[in-house]
């Protein structure tokens, strides 16, 4: 499955480090390219025409778009190596709509943290800690979402992680306390070292948050 | 074994009438079962605690929801009219295309209809002329997105085949996907149609028609509501 492989990406993207695990799982090399998302290289604007967004996967000079699409895509042209999707289809019905859940509840949830402080911005805090308690359910008492192993509902949340401290410390969100068997998940992914090496100082996240949650609250209220 | 196909849906659902097209397609016989969304079956809830939205495919006893994961899971299950290309780069684009309709285009399509001023819903049709340019071009001049028989793609495509002219008819606002604008798109919603898994599983138009003129704005509403 040789070929080139390039990556543009974002360095705090969660979106980015979905790619970048499943990438490192399968223990595929490939080129970073880091974009600056406020001066778009006409390579991203190339290659991602329609929706201008990072992560892009530039395969033989072919590009995938949208995260897990990427991930799906990855699975299926490197699969000598062990598969991050289950075989079985019925499993896999699952595994794909959980992580859809991760995009169209957690991540839509968590963006209305970023509301003003007030009444608006507690019950988005609530309908986060919602979806985080219902991914808590789907969890019981498995190690990762895919069983045993580390698997594709695993790699869509994991990288939400990154940005609880920043929740913490800005938003006063305590994950620990209403979610632990999220956080013990998290902390269990975190001895992988796919997932460890994408995550980054949690310091430099947590500027990167304050900072753009300014620029997001300033513009849509 | 026997086989138990179970479809909970309703007759107006974009993405319910997909999963009958699938269904027809491969030849897959199921009990449709009608759902009042004001008032749930227990079996509804039951199947997808989760949104507690249709469609749900059931398959012998086991549920699956959300449309395009229940078109993968039919066409991983049953094997015959496949509706995904083999290369896996072909299935990437097949499945944000899929997503493009869903996350761009059905918004855009629902502002452009019953968005709250003329000014807001021309805004929206611009845009969605705009997105309709690019599966415009997507199209390639095949004769289906699928190339020569329908596939994931066409079907999830309904939104833009049959229900943007329903929308915009019910809503009172002018017709975008002409033939003069969108030469290959018209010529692709004719061939479409012409189909039977997709014909006979469109919801009655003039039905359609009225109950969209009473409930479009509620649409727009709920989804707003949801971002």
């Amino acid at each position: 499955m040789a070929g080139k492989v390039v990556l543009l990406d974002f360095w705090p993207s969660l979106f980015g480090m979905r790619v970048r695990i499943a990438l490192a799982e399968k223990g595929i090399k490939y080129e970073s390219k880091e974009e600056d998302l406020s001066n778009k290289s006409p390579l991203l604007l190339e290659m991602n025409p329609i929706i201008k967004q990072i992560p892009v996967l530039i395969h033989n000079g072919k590009p995938v778009c949208e995260s897990l699409i990427i991930v799906q895509y990855i699975d299926e042209v490197w699969n000598d190596k062990p598969p991050l999707l289950p075989s079985d289809p019925y499993q896999r019905a699952q595994a794909r709509f959980w992580a859809d859940f991760v995009d169209k509840k957690v991540y839509v949830a968590s963006r209305k943290i970023w509301r003003p402080k007030g009444k608006e911005q507690e019950a988005g805090k609530k309908e986060f800690l919602e979806t985080l308690k219902t991914m808590e359910g789907e969890l019981g008492d498995k190690p990762y979402f895919g069983g045993e192993t580390f698997g594709y509902v695993d790699l869509s949340l994991i990288p939400f992680y990154s940005w609880f401290y920043a929740y913490k410390v800005l938003d006063n969100i305590n994950i620990e306390a209403e979610c632990p068997k999220i956080i013990a998940w998290a902390k269990r992914c975190m001895q992988k070292e796919a997932v460890a090496k994408t995550f980054h100082d949690p310091k430099k996240v947590l500027e990167f948050v304050a900072q753009t949650r300014k620029k997001y609250v300033s513009r849509n209220h | 074994m026997a086989e138990e196909v179970l479809l909970f849906s309703t007759w107006f659902s974009i993405y319910g009438r997909r999963v009958e097209m699938a269904l027809k397609l491969k030849g897959i016989e199921y009990k449709f079962i009608e759902e009042d969304l004001t008032n749930k079956s227990p079996s509804l809830l039951k199947y997808n605690p989760v949104h507690k939205k249709v469609p749900v495919l059931v398959h012998n006893g086991k549920p699956v929801a959300e449309s395009l994961v229940i078109l993968e899971y039919i066409d991983e299950t049953w094997k015959n009219h496949p509706i995904l290309p083999k290369h896996p780069y072909e299935r990437a684009n097949t499945r944000f295309w899929a997503k493009f309709i869903d996350e761009k285009c059905w918004p855009a399509i629902l502002q452009a209809c019953w968005g709250k001023d003329q000014k807001e819903r021309e805004k929206a049709a611009e845009e969605l002329s705009k997105l309709l340019q690019f599966l415009e071009n997507e199209l390639k001049g095949k004769r289906f997105f699928g190339g020569e028989t329908i596939g994931l793609l066409d079907i999830a495509g309904n939104t833009i085949g049959y229900w943007l002219g329903v929308f915009e008819e019910a809503a009172g606002v002018s017709e975008l996907l002409t033939r003069e604008k969108f030469p290959k798109l018209f010529n692709w919603v004719n061939e479409w149609l012409s189909v039977s898994a997709i014909k006979e599983n469109l919801p009655p138009r003039d039905k359609h028609v009225a109950f969209m003129r009473l409930n479009g704005q509620g649409f727009w509403d709920d989804y707003n509501a949801s971002k």
